[in-house]
């Protein structure tokens, strides 16, 4: 190797201070600027419920709602979501914001490993905001984006359409 | 079989009812505990340079500058780890005459596929390691390399391994006698030569170990995304020397495993070593791309095959030749010969003929290795064999369903055994054939398809009937000398207010082992499930045994859940006797209270007999030692596997300008014996399907001409996504095996088993009208182009 690699380690050892309101909490941390935002969740933040299963937009494991829109962890910078607010599966639990999702999955057992589950629940719950009842064709196209190897998609499918149908009856729209 | 197990009228009877699992509430929470999760106190990451040559001498290593840089604590290159670990070679004693090359953590001076692991760096973060990998210099001298099948096999070609006379792993003949003369006298002849290519399991949860080696006690705890961890205890154990009972391994919550999580791979045995090395833990997990240049891959086979058949259609013989290449060096502990050993055994599996003639040759090449994976040899065998039954329907202008119907083995004619060796306790071809018939409404589908085709719409059905192999018993490794487990055993203690905690061997990876075992426990003890824990996965806590692969988590770990459970029932019965002054025999257990077995009447809650037994043993008579933790190991005996059976259906179209193929619809009729929770059965049945689908359509490893693997990436490796699955149609049929009190059989890979077959069928039936045939695995649209003559 050559001898002027030094300079640019000193860059990628600088950090920059983030600040994000995390699951409804203010958070401050420091971050390298290579640091994607999946990771500073999972390292600095300690919330391991994002996953990481590709690291390039690819498998859908990473999904946190950024400002309020489902956006890939793994293809934004920590330094490019200062500022921003951040809902992970863990808040987006603990507000019961997908309380309803969450338990249709579990009783059609919609998930088996777990490792998609926290990507594919972001997906459907922003595919939920969008369009109220959606048809088949259309979760399975909206989820074109997670990739799971347990399920076959099926029960998912199934219990994002339950969901809907029992959203819209509860709104009394269709 | 008691009849009690069937009725799900009565309170706590939960074999055969679709209850959710309960662990799943965690993962739904994001609150899973994945190995990527941990992190320890003063852990430290491992991060690996890979070789980018398939085959080369390593001539020279400068780890200089990567050592000197801050947060670096330790490079090794292969000879530090060589001084600690005893190196390992992938053979068993049972397949005669195999060979392979002794393996270490990290090669000493030639590596033998590009992405093989070179030089490992332990830092304070995974990017620091990143950082000191690209400070190290490697000089390699390239040498000549073999790369696909007829290259690895041509006599004066390069040798992968240069100490050996060839690049043969191992050849294996099967002969069941007669074949030439059947053939000879045969009515018609079809044969075909087909091909399948490489892939992966991708699980979304790449692999990942923490390896944590404590010094002052010489202790090693290693927290391993693994579906065997008893298997890893005895290999660190036995490969750094460290005790048995100092090696605690842990697999807690695994993301997807799928056979690939329990093979020994070098940078998992390497983390081990830098751990030892440093008396600190370290972590290291695969990223993407390293996963599919080093997780083992499967299939890879190349099969010519003939199948003789009598005027009126009925199979006399088959005579296949199975060639498949496994990569540089054969797995270790199971081997790469597993696959292929069961790809000439389960030809022509369902059906009823004699003659059979098959040869395996195994060969090395500068690839990595390719191993178990879901389904082991399935899909490969019932490939073949499905797609000859087809073509000599055509032949025979037969339709496939009577073709089957005319051959498969009659559901009353078992015990069978198949011309390759293998002993069929009971199978239901017959009554599965007709209900798959029925379920796809195929006469409809058929009318529909030709007249679709006038409107140049090309719609294909296919079929195909499959035979898993379930439960396995030790003839599957421990014959042959591995130390793998085919017993499994659980500890089961009524605590004492009166719950249940079960530590079992079998694991979990998302199959919904934890929530079965709770359904037996509690239904065999007469409590309500959600009083039941089951704790897997931890090598310190549960008792040893198999863990679950090959299908044997319910037949296997179910049995053992379900005996242990009945000497607790019969253990605590007997206090209860003693305290009621009654006989055992008058009593039982419902919902948690002791009855009267006649009446029914509640006598005392259960919970009562464990406050009695654990605080106040000075009431109960003189002489009792109260036994609330019984411990209890189960090995299959019997026939040597439970064979499961079933059979598959598929409706697609063709598209034949672009090529493209969407699967419209797909149908399973599956019998696994008995069902202990038909929800968790059927979803096994759709992930396994999907796998299957994405072989048969879309996965493929393809690797340039000087090896490397060009499509590492989930942009370029492409995997079956919801938008292009179809909806699974699934039917039931029950043949419990006689062999276990529980009767159940495996099930994971049955779905995997016959979809690529499936396809295969289908399409080769759309591209009827056009005379083109498909004869390769996966089928692209490329493929599809130029079997039309239009690519
Ligand atoms: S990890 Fe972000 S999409 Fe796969
Ligand atoms: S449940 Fe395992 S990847 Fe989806």
């Amino acid at each position: 190797m050559n001898g002027s690699d030094e300079t640019l380690l000193d860059d990628v050892d600088e950090t920059v201070r983030v600040r994000f309101i995390v699951n409804g909490r203010k958070v401050a941390c420091e971050v390298a600027p290579r640091e994607t935002l999946v990771d500073c969740l999972r390292n600095a933040l300690e919330l391991t419920g994002t996953h990481a299963g590709c690291e390039m937009g690819a498998c859908g494991a990473c999904l946190v709602q950024l400002d309020g829109r489902a956006v890939h962890a793994c293809l934004m910078f920590a330094v490019q979501a200062d500022g921003a607010k951040i809902d992970t599966i863990e808040g987006l639990t603990e507000s019961g914001a997908i309380a309803d999702l969450q338990a249709e999955f579990h009783r059609r057992n919609a998930l088996q490993c777990g490792f998609c589950t926290p990507g594919m629940l972001v997906n459907a719950h922003e595919l939920l905001t969008q369009i109220a009842r959606p048809s088949r064709e259309e979760i399975r196209d909206a989820l074109s984006g997670n990739y799971c190897r347990c399920t076959g998609y099926e029960a998912i499918i199934d219990a994002i359409d339950a969901v809907a149908k029992a959203r819209s009856e509860e709104g009394g729209a269709t | 079989m008691s009849a009690p197990l069937t009725s799900l009228d009565r309170p706590n009877s939960y074999i055969g009812r679709s209850v959710p699992r309960p662990n799943a509430k965690r993962l739904l929470a994001g609150r899973g505990r994945y190995i990527s999760d941990i992190r320890l106190p003063r852990m430290l990451y491992a991060a690996f340079l890979r070789s980018p040559y398939a085959h080369a001498k390593i001539v020279a290593i400068n780890v200089e500058q990567a050592g000197a840089l801050e947060g670096v604590h330790l490079v090794a290159v292969g000879a530090d780890l060589a001084k600690i670990c005893t190196p390992w070679i992938g053979t068993l004693d049972h397949f005669k005459g195999m060979t392979s090359a002794p393996q270490l953590p990290l090669p000493l001076d030639r590596v033998v596929w590009a992405g093989q692991a070179v030089v490992a760096v332990v830092a304070d973060s995974r990017a620091i390691a990143e950082d000191a990998l690209e400070l190290i210099e490697i000089d390699y001298e390239e040498l000549p390399l073999v790369v696909d099948i007829d290259g690895a096999r041509d006599p004066g070609g390069p040798l992968v391994n240069p100490d050996s006379v060839n690049n043969v792993c191992f050849r294996s003949q099967l002969d069941s006698g007669a074949v030439d003369e059947a053939f000879a006298h045969a009515a018609h002849v079809v044969e075909e030569e087909l091909s399948f290519g490489r892939h992966t399991a991708v699980t979304l949860e790449p692999r990942a170990i923490v390896a944590d080696y404590d010094p002052a006690v010489g202790a090693l705890t290693v927290h391993h995304a693994t579906q065997t961890p008893y298997q890893f205890q005895d290999l660190y154990s036995r490969h750094y020397g460290i005790p048995e009972a100092r090696v605690r391994v842990i697999a807690t919550d695994i993301g997807g495993s799928f056979g690939m999580k329990l093979h020994v791979y070098h940078e998992d045995m390497a983390v081990v070593g830098l751990s030892i090395l440093l008396g600190r833990p370290v972590k290291y997990v695969a990223d993407r791309i390293e996963s599919f240049v080093s997780d083992i891959h499967a299939r890879d086979h190349r099969v010519h095959a003939r199948m003789a058949l009598d005027a009126k259609g009925e199979i006399l013989a088959m005579d296949v030749v199975d060639l498949t290449a496994i990569g540089a060096f054969s797995t270790y502990p199971r081997t790469s010969v597993v696959e292929g050993n069961q790809v000439i055994r389960l030809m022509g599996a369902p059906y009823r003929f004699k003659n059979y003639r098959a040869a395996l040759e195994v060969i090395f090449q500068n690839k990595v290795q390719t191993s178990q994976y879901r389904a082991v040899g399935h899909p490969i065998a019932c490939a073949v064999t499905e797609r000859l039954v087809d073509m000599a329907a055509a032949k025979l202008g037969l339709d496939p369903f009577a073709i089957r119907a005319r051959n498969v083995i009659a559901d009353d004619a078992y015990p069978q055994t198949s011309p390759t060796g293998y002993r069929f306790e009971a199978l239901s071809h017959q009554v599965c054939l007709k209900r798959l018939h029925e379920m796809m409404d195929y006469d409809t589908l058929r009318a529909e398809q030709a007249e679709l085709r006038k409107r140049g719409i090309h719609r294909g059905i296919g079929i195909a009937a499959f035979v898993e192999i379930t439960n396995p018993s030790p003839a599957f490794y421990g014959v042959g000398g591995a130390r793998i487990s085919s017993q499994d055993g659980a500890i089961l203690s009524l605590t004492p207010s009166g719950e249940v905690r079960c530590l079992i061997s079998v694991t979990e990876q998302g199959q919904g082992t934890e929530a079965i075992i709770s359904q037996i426990v509690a239904d065999q003890l007469g409590v309500a499930q959600e009083h039941v824990k089951v704790i897997t996965g931890d090598t310190e806590v549960t008792p040893h045994g198999g863990a679950t692969w090959a299908c044997r988590g319910a037949g296997i770990g179910g049995e053992t859940a379900l005996q242990a459970t009945r000497a607790l029932k019969r253990n605590i019965l007997e206090i209860a006797a003693l305290i009621l002054q009654e006989q055992p025999s008058s009593l039982d257990i419902i919902d948690g209270e002791v009855v009267d077995a006649v009446t029914r009447n509640q006598r005392m809650p259960i919970s009562e007999i464990a406050r009695i037994a654990y605080f106040r043993s000075d009431t109960l008579p003189p002489g009792t030692q109260a036994q609330l933790t019984v411990s209890h190991h189960f090995a299959p005996q019997g026939y040597p596997f439970a064979f499961t059976n079933g059979i598959q259906g598929c409706s697609l179209e063709v598209d034949v300008e672009t090529g493209f193929i969407k699967v419209l619809k797909h149908f399973i009729v599956e019998d696994c014996g008995r069902v202990i929770n038909p929800m968790l059965v059927d979803e096994q049945l759709r992930g396994g399907i999907v796998q299957g689908l994405g072989a048969a359509l879309f996965e493929e490893c393809r690797y340039s001409e000087t090896g490397q693997l060009v499509n590492g990436s989930l942009a370029d490796y492409l995997v079956p996504m919801p938008m292009e699955m179809p909806d699974i149609v699934i039917g039931h049929v029950e043949t419990p095996t006689a062999d276990t009190e529980l009767g159940a059989k495996g099930v994971g890979e049955a779905g995997t088993a016959a979809a690529s077959a499936c396809v295969l069928n289908a399409v080769n039936d759309a591209l009827v009208p056009f005379d083109a045939t498909i004869n390769s695995i996966p089928i692209t649209p490329t493929k599809v182009l130029k079997a039309l003559k239009r690519f």
